[in-house]
């Protein structure tokens, strides 16, 4: 044997190491230069704020009805005024109050309903496609039998039968989007079980559990933001329609869909009824997808060097 | 010698901003000559194969010609648009790709595609196209022409895959053919048949050759000139026989020196030690079912596999891919569960062991995995991949924190790595952090399984020179997994050859390279490249 120093070999000329940065801190980085994430997080922040902030902010109580002063125009109109300044509906209400109140039930059902059907989504995803074979079969079969149901026909007989309010929206939506959360967790997972770390992992003699939650949960977690920001607007949308319907959030809570339902007989004659409520949806909408987008872009092709 | 046909002058690309450095190919000026072969040399990232996509004009669009000119029948190809770049591809210019699987059309037969070379240059009558495609199958030695066009590539061998990419290439009957690492992704013996039917076909058609390759032994065989490239730029170039034998340039003969030598240096037997590592037996069969109603297709991976392994002893387990040695070493380790056959760990019977025993005793065999890139968490930092194993053995976090820093020590790697994600090393250094996970829970067997496969050859000669060392020092047995048998006569005490799922022949490495037995080692043997180039280490 040629006898070796002491020392073990080092690393020549390759002991020199680049900063170090943490995945999420090149994401941050990324993020800052990314158009569409840094529009998406403006809108999202802004109106969470608002959410946050709304009894301060508010001009008026969202409840207070006042029959002299209904269907006053927004400020722009030549009838409006500063007092309301996006007007006031047929009750007399201040409507931006109402819209800055309105806010928070989107938001409220939009993260809770993401929330709910994340975790059934996930972990149904998770089980079937790091175990495979028989969960894989069962939890497919689950999946394909919820796909199978149409989910505002579903949402609107399940309203109808228990009867519309905040807490049943919420569940209903809840139980009832965690189909995409399956399948793509189940095909990620997939994914990262089949890389060699995992098995790096299983020779160390980890447990199931450690290895989901060490190895795979944070691998795949890019893909869970992603899935989440769609069910977010996904179930924003579906309450909208429900309130419109009459079969989601009851009166007088203020949510944007029953905004528009209660402003429909007016739309020919008194168009901002509907508009205003309709932009805010559709801003919030977009904002959570531009910043989902934003997420998947920034975060996607994980930097090797 | 003959008018060069191809004159690369001053070649600089420039790459993107924010990458490692200012140009992939810096000032490279190389001739082709009809009827030679170029053999363009270099570890990864030295610009090789950009070279190649330069003169087929096929460069990535984040690279831009910064200068330089590519002469070629009077015209500067640098300058070709789209248009004229289509007529020259194919009929003057033809490539070879790495990965034949990928390179060919899967739903297409290859007769067809082997007949869209002549039509997508409107030549020929479809009638023609097909008895051509015929003839060039013949020429490229597929067995039986006429029915091997009708086949699918999914149905053909790497080698055959590999041979219907040359026709393609040669239908036209190009002047220059440019091959990246054409070889690389075959086993030995079939590299060994590609690289004569490349050498045949360019003397019998006077084709020039750029051959792009990292492997010097493929040089030693097949070479007329050598292009040595470091970072980009042109370190040494001359005639194959020069370069090789009398190398000028300091970092060609580095690279030269870390060749693994096919002359194994001689060992003491090891017969004394306590034996760490004893299967007998072992067996594992696959069955995959096609579709719903098909019938079961049976492949016995490994069948009655069974060797001792004494401590400090490395045991090379040799083979070409499908002989069974990935499956054997992931038995070993029980990732995969046996049909039959024992594993024991000194007393210890592996493979009796339920599961919650399995996970405590696992510690005692570790493995050191191929891919760098895909074997480290990218999301968890250096030290909690290397401590987290001992710490779910119940090891005080802090103290499996301290033991990782000073393995990263023991492995050559900075104390500041620890704080590092993965993302931010080499290839070799990864696998230093994989070697450090490894040992991070004392085993008493290391499982190396193609550990420096993916590694340039500098690099290779590193953590092979590491790994030794650590069986050295700690006195670990290592069963170590390789295709190539010259990085198995470095480091092996004894080397067993599989074949088909069975160890045909198993020796001390020493006499298995002096006296091959079975037939089947003599062919592997005699299919290492470069075998008469013994490298100048």
């Amino acid at each position: 044997m040629t006898p070796r120093p002491a020392t073990l070999t080092p690393a020549p000329a390759e002991v020199a190491l680049p900063p170090a940065r943490s995945p999420a801190a090149i994401a941050l980085r990324r993020g800052l230069s990314h158009g569409g994430f840094l529009i998406g997080a403006a809108i999202v922040g802004f109106i969470v704020l608002a959410a946050l902030a709304a009894p301060l902010i508010a001009p008026h109580d969202p409840y207070a009805q006042d029959v002299s002063r209904r269907l006053i125009p927004p400020v722009w109109h030549a009838k409006g005024g500063v007092a309301h300044l996006l007007g006031t509906d047929k009750l007399g209400r201040d409507y931006l109050s109402r819209l800055i109140y309105g806010s928070q039930i989107s938001l409220l059902i939009g993260l809770s309903a993401a929330l709910i059907s994340g975790i059934i989504g996930t972990t149904l995803g998770v089980l079937a496609g790091y175990y495979g074979g028989r969960v894989d079969a069962v939890v497919s079969y689950v999946v394909t039998t919820r796909l199978a149901m149409p989910v505002v026909l579903v949402a609107l007989a399940m309203a109808s039968l228990v009867g519309g309010s905040l807490k049943v929206v919420v569940l209903v939506l809840g139980f009832l989007l965690w189909d995409r959360f399956a399948v793509v967790t189940r095909a990620a997972t997939r994914q990262v079980r089949a890389q060699d770390f995992v098995a790096a992992a299983r020779a160390a003699g980890f447990g199931p559990v450690r290895i989901l939650a060490q190895e795979i949960l944070p691998n795949i977690l890019n893909a869970l933001i992603v899935v989440a920001t769609l069910e977010m607007a996904h179930a924003i949308l579906l309450e909208a329609a429900l309130s419109f319907l009459g079969l989601g959030v009851q009166p007088p809570l203020p949510s944007w869909g029953l905004m528009i339902a209660e402003g429909k007989q007016y739309m020919f004659f008194q168009p901002w009824v509907i508009t205003i409520p309709g932009v805010a949806l559709l801003v919030l909408v977009l904002g959570i997808n531009l910043l989902g987008d934003g997420v998947r872009d920034i975060t996607a092709p994980e930097g090797r060097h | 010698m003959s008018e060069p046909v191809v004159q690369i002058r001053n070649l600089t690309l420039a790459l993107p901003a924010g990458a490692d450095r200012p140009h992939a190919v810096e000032d490279l000026s190389l001739d082709l000559v009809p009827g030679k072969i170029l053999c363009v040399v270099g570890e990864s990232g030295s610009g090789k194969s950009m070279s190649a996509y330069a003169l087929t004009g096929l460069l990535p669009r984040a690279l831009r010609i910064a200068g330089g000119e590519i002469r070629f029948e009077g015209r500067d190809l640098l300058r070709l648009d789209e248009r004229a770049w289509r007529e020259l591809r194919g009929r003057r210019i033809a490539m070879i790709f790495q990965e034949p699987m990928t390179a060919l059309n899967p739903v297409m037969r290859i007769g067809d595609q082997i007949a869209e070379m002549f039509e997508a240059h409107d030549l020929l009558t479809q009638k023609e196209r097909r008895e051509r495609a015929v003839a060039l199958a013949r020429e490229v030695g597929l067995p039986t022409p006429e029915q091997i066009v009708r086949s699918y590539p999914h149905q053909l061998s790497g080698g055959q895959r590999q041979r219907a990419m040359i026709a393609m290439a040669l239908a036209l009957e190009p002047a220059i053919l440019v091959a990246d690492e054409p070889t690389t992704a075959l086993d030995v013996t079939t590299q060994a048949q590609i690289l004569k039917l490349i050498r045949d076909l360019q003397q019998r058609r006077n084709m020039a050759v750029l051959f792009i390759t990292h492997d010097f032994g493929v040089v030693a065989d097949i070479a007329d000139h050598v292009a040595v490239l470091q970072r980009g730029r042109l370190v040494e170039s001359g005639p194959a026989e020069a370069v090789l034998r009398s190398p000028q340039a300091a970092y060609t003969r580095a690279l030269l020196a870390a060749v693994p030598s096919l002359t194994p240096p001689p060992r003491e037997p090891i017969t004394a030690a306590p034996v760490a590592l004893s299967v007998a037996n072992l067996a594992k069969t696959y069955a995959t079912r096609t579709g719903l109603f098909g019938k079961p297709r049976v492949v016995a991976a490994v069948r009655e596999v069974g060797f001792d392994l004494r401590r400090g002893e490395t045991l090379g387990l040799v083979g070409e891919s499908g002989s069974g040695k990935s499956t054997t070493a992931r038995l070993a380790i029980r990732l995969i569960e046996p049909d039959r056959g024992t594993v024991r760990l000194g007393s210890l019977d592996f493979t009796a062991l339920g599961p919650t025993s399995l996970r405590d005793e696992r510690r005692r065999i570790q493995m050191i995995f191929q891919d760098p890139f895909a074997s480290l968490n990218p999301r968890r930092t250096v030290e909690q991949i290397i401590a987290g194993g001992p710490i779910a053995h119940g090891t005080p976090a802090r103290q499996a924190r301290a033991r990782a820093r000073e393995l990263l020590d023991l492995v050559g790697l900075p104390p500041s790595a620890a704080e590092r994600y993965p993302n931010a090393f080499s290839g070799g250094q990864r696998q230093r952090i994989g070697i450090a996970r490894a040992l991070a829970m004392e085993p008493d067997v290391l499982v190396a399984d193609e550990a420096v496969s993916a590694l340039d050859v500098s690099v290779q000669a590193q953590v092979l020179a590491l790994l030794e060392d650590l069986k050295q020092r700690l006195g670990i047995a290592m069963l170590f997994i390789t295709h190539d048998l010259r990085v198995a006569a470095t480091i092996c005490d004894r080397i067993a050859v599989m074949h088909r799922g069975e160890i045909v022949e198993m020796n001390r490495t020493e006499a298995l390279f002096r006296a091959p037995e079975h037939p089947y080692t003599r062919s592997l043997l005699a299919a290492v490249p470069g075998a008469l180039f013994a490298g100048t280490a």
